[in-house]
């Protein structure tokens, strides 16, 4: 049987944006001749030659600056930033050029760019190489934040970020390049802005995004053997978010819970829980659990990077508190 | 050039110079009207850099511009009208009054922008150059910037990126001596040419003040990059007059420097090539427009909250 992995879907849908559309263009450090840090990137090169897919030096400021100016003057560049973290160099280019020409500048131009990156722990990277900033990028009018989940998922939403005319950042995550599955029978683009029901149930619903929802799986089905049925979204898409889903599936389940391995304090489940804690005021029968990381750097030590990161457990025991 | 060619361009390039200087003579009446939201900075005593640099470049051409960049995107061909208007926050503006003073743009004209943020115009019109490179556009794009933005990182990354890939792109700089209030020799311990030179890239010197002479060399210097010769900087010596805004009180500004910048006025230098009769001529056609769009904009309509908050995204 053959297999679809995440990164190879990352790079097909790069592939696929490249072959449909001549002014797509893809430029980061090493993504051309060693592929990329996690071999995204592998091959295109070859397939689309040395003009449009371009190794920078590590100048993350004018790389990133350098694809707004090449989306104003007619390319659709992807940009690949190997960390999230090196982000903090090139904020002013993603912040306060390309979120903010479109408004700014009267609606005279978009910013069709697509900047992929990827977050997360796991991997004992450190506290500058495992962060989890997709709120950041999500607090920005005028930027998209997509975090897939899954090969399907990474595929889907790099093609909608490509053709997007926004400004659009693609966290992927670095514990799930490696992840596979039964290769699909077609790979639809998938909508910006739409979440997904990974598992359908009526005793509580759990929002999460990217690895963490492995964590959240798990939890589930420890659950689900005491006879309790988690209703699972995935987020998909952070800005914008599906309001109307996870509405509609706190009305089906009146609990709710939301997951990210970034740190808890200021993220995105304390945007979500605001909302649902405003609109689905009605639909509550417990008050809105975050689990998210704690209000520390990411750790290296194998022993503290697991606790840190959410995890089954860490799940289990706010599920039980919801269910009280 | 022909001795007719020669009066045409000096004709055209008086008529720009002036055109800035009235046109930003009337922002500072309109400010201290009220009718102009924040602030503004004004670019008197630089204009010969814009009128230079802009009469070597064709429509397709693009340029980056700073927080002072009032004169270039004038110089660029953004309409009076759309000007004046941009900068009283009026809906018939440039950017439908959403941008104001510091972010004039007109990317019909390949105008991309004045920038809020120093040396963030740089690694834009690296992009538009790559954008020209790839797509086997006819066209150089101009990265217009301070001698303040000199200590910005982003410069080295520029110039270091602009060689590599061969970008064309002509980085300008217009040197006033002056980084916001700190006069730029206590800011800066390097220059500008031996910058260049360490990045391998072509640096040329002009008197930013003398109108004929930016767009001489700017028309060089353009043409080199136009045929593939890489990247190059021009460095156009100038001087501002006023403060860092509109209304800086400029405490601790020697007043022989305020004397000597009004001698070296790029406005009297470009009336001079001109006899009195196209001197006058000229000054009557501008004063006249800017008496139009500044009309115009007082009149305008304001902006529509509605049309502003669904310009966010695209879709």
């Amino acid at each position: 049987m053959t297999e679809l992995r995440y990164n190879h879907a990352v790079n097909r849908a790069m592939a696929d944006a490249m072959a449909a559309d001549p002014t797509v263009v893809l430029f980061g450090e090493d993504v051309a001749g060693a592929g990329g840090v996690y071999g995204a990137t592998r091959g295109l090169r070859d397939k689309f030659g040395a003009d449009r897919v371009r190794d920078t030096p590590i100048s993350e400021a004018a790389i990133v600056g350098m694809a707004v100016g090449a989306a104003l003057s007619g390319l659709k560049p992807i940009v690949e930033i190997s960390f999230i973290d090196f982000m903090t160099f090139a904020m002013d280019a993603v912040v306060n050029q390309a979120a903010k020409m479109r408004t700014m500048f009267g609606a005279q131009c978009s910013v069709p760019m697509v900047l992929r990156t990827q977050h997360g722990g796991g991997a004992g990277s450190g506290p500058q190489h495992s962060q989890c900033l997709e709120a950041w990028f999500a607090h920005v009018p005028g930027l998209k934040v997509v975090c897939p989940a899954d090969p399907a998922s990474a595929y889907g939403l790099l093609r909608a970020a490509i053709v997007d005319p926004d400004p659009v950042i693609v966290i992927e995550h670095k514990a799930l390049y490696a992840t596979r599955v039964p290769e699909p029978d077609s790979l639809p683009i998938l909508p910006i802005g739409k979440a997904a029901v990974l598992r359908p149930g009526r005793d509580l619903t759990i929002v999460s995004y990217g690895a963490a929802l492995r964590a959240v799986s798990d939890a589930a089905a420890t659950l689900a053997k005491e006879g309790i049925e988690t209703e699972i979204l995935d987020l998909r898409s952070i800005q914008p978010w599906d309001e109307a889903a996870v509405l509609a599936s706190l009305a089906r389940t009146h609990r709710l819970m939301i997951v990210h391995e970034a740190v808890e304090a200021f993220g995105v489940g304390a945007e979500i829980a605001a909302r649902m804690a405003d609109i689905g005021f009605d639909e509550l029968d417990a008050p809105i659990l975050r689990v998210g990381a704690p209000f520390m750097p990411s750790p290296v030590a194998k022993a503290l990077e697991r606790r840190y990161m959410p995890n089954a457990d860490n799940i289990l025991a706010a599920a039980r508190r919801l269910l009280a | 050039m022909g001795k007719t060619s020669d009066i045409a361009r000096a004709r055209r390039l008086y008529r720009t110079v002036l055109t800035i200087r009235r046109a930003e003579e009337a922002l500072a009446v309109l400010l201290a009207e009220g009718l102009i939201p924040g602030f503004i900075h004004l670019s008197i005593g630089q204009e010969a850099v814009a009128a230079g640099v802009m009469d070597a470049l064709t429509p397709v051409d693009t340029v980056t511009s700073t927080h002072r960049g009032h004169g270039h995107a004038i110089a660029k061909g953004m309409g009076l009208d759309a000007f004046f208007a941009e900068l009283l926050g009026r809906d018939s503006g440039a950017c439908r009054g959403r941008g104001g003073s510091m972010h004039v743009a007109d990317i019909s004209r390949g105008m991309l922008g004045a920038n809020g943020i120093v040396a963030a115009g740089m690694p834009i019109a690296l992009g538009s150059a790559l954008a020209h490179q790839i797509l086997g556009r006819d066209a150089v794009a101009v990265a217009i910037f301070g001698d303040g933005a000199m200590a910005e990182g982003l410069l080295h990354e520029c110039l270091n990126l602009a060689r590599l890939w061969n970008l064309p792109v002509l980085f300008v700089c217009e040197n006033n001596g002056w980084g916001e209030f700190l006069p730029t020799d206590r800011q800066i311990v390097f220059s500008l040419d031996k910058l260049a030179a360490a990045h391998g890239i072509a640096h040329v010197a002009v008197d930013g003040n003398d109108v004929a002479a930016v767009a001489s060399k700017a028309a060089e210097v353009v043409a080199g990059v136009r045929k593939g010769g890489g990247p190059a900087i021009l460095e156009c010596h100038t001087t501002r007059v006023g403060g860092h805004y509109e209304g800086d009180p400029q405490r601790g500004r020697d007043p022989a420097d305020r004397a000597a910048n009004a001698a070296r006025d790029p406005l009297i230098r470009a009336r001079a090539a001109l006899t009195e009769p196209d001197a006058a001529k000229i000054e009557a056609e501008v004063t006249a427009e800017i008496a139009a769009a500044v009309a115009f904009a007082r009149a305008a309509p304001p902006p529509k909250w509605e049309d502003a908050a669904a310009s966010v995204y695209t879709i």
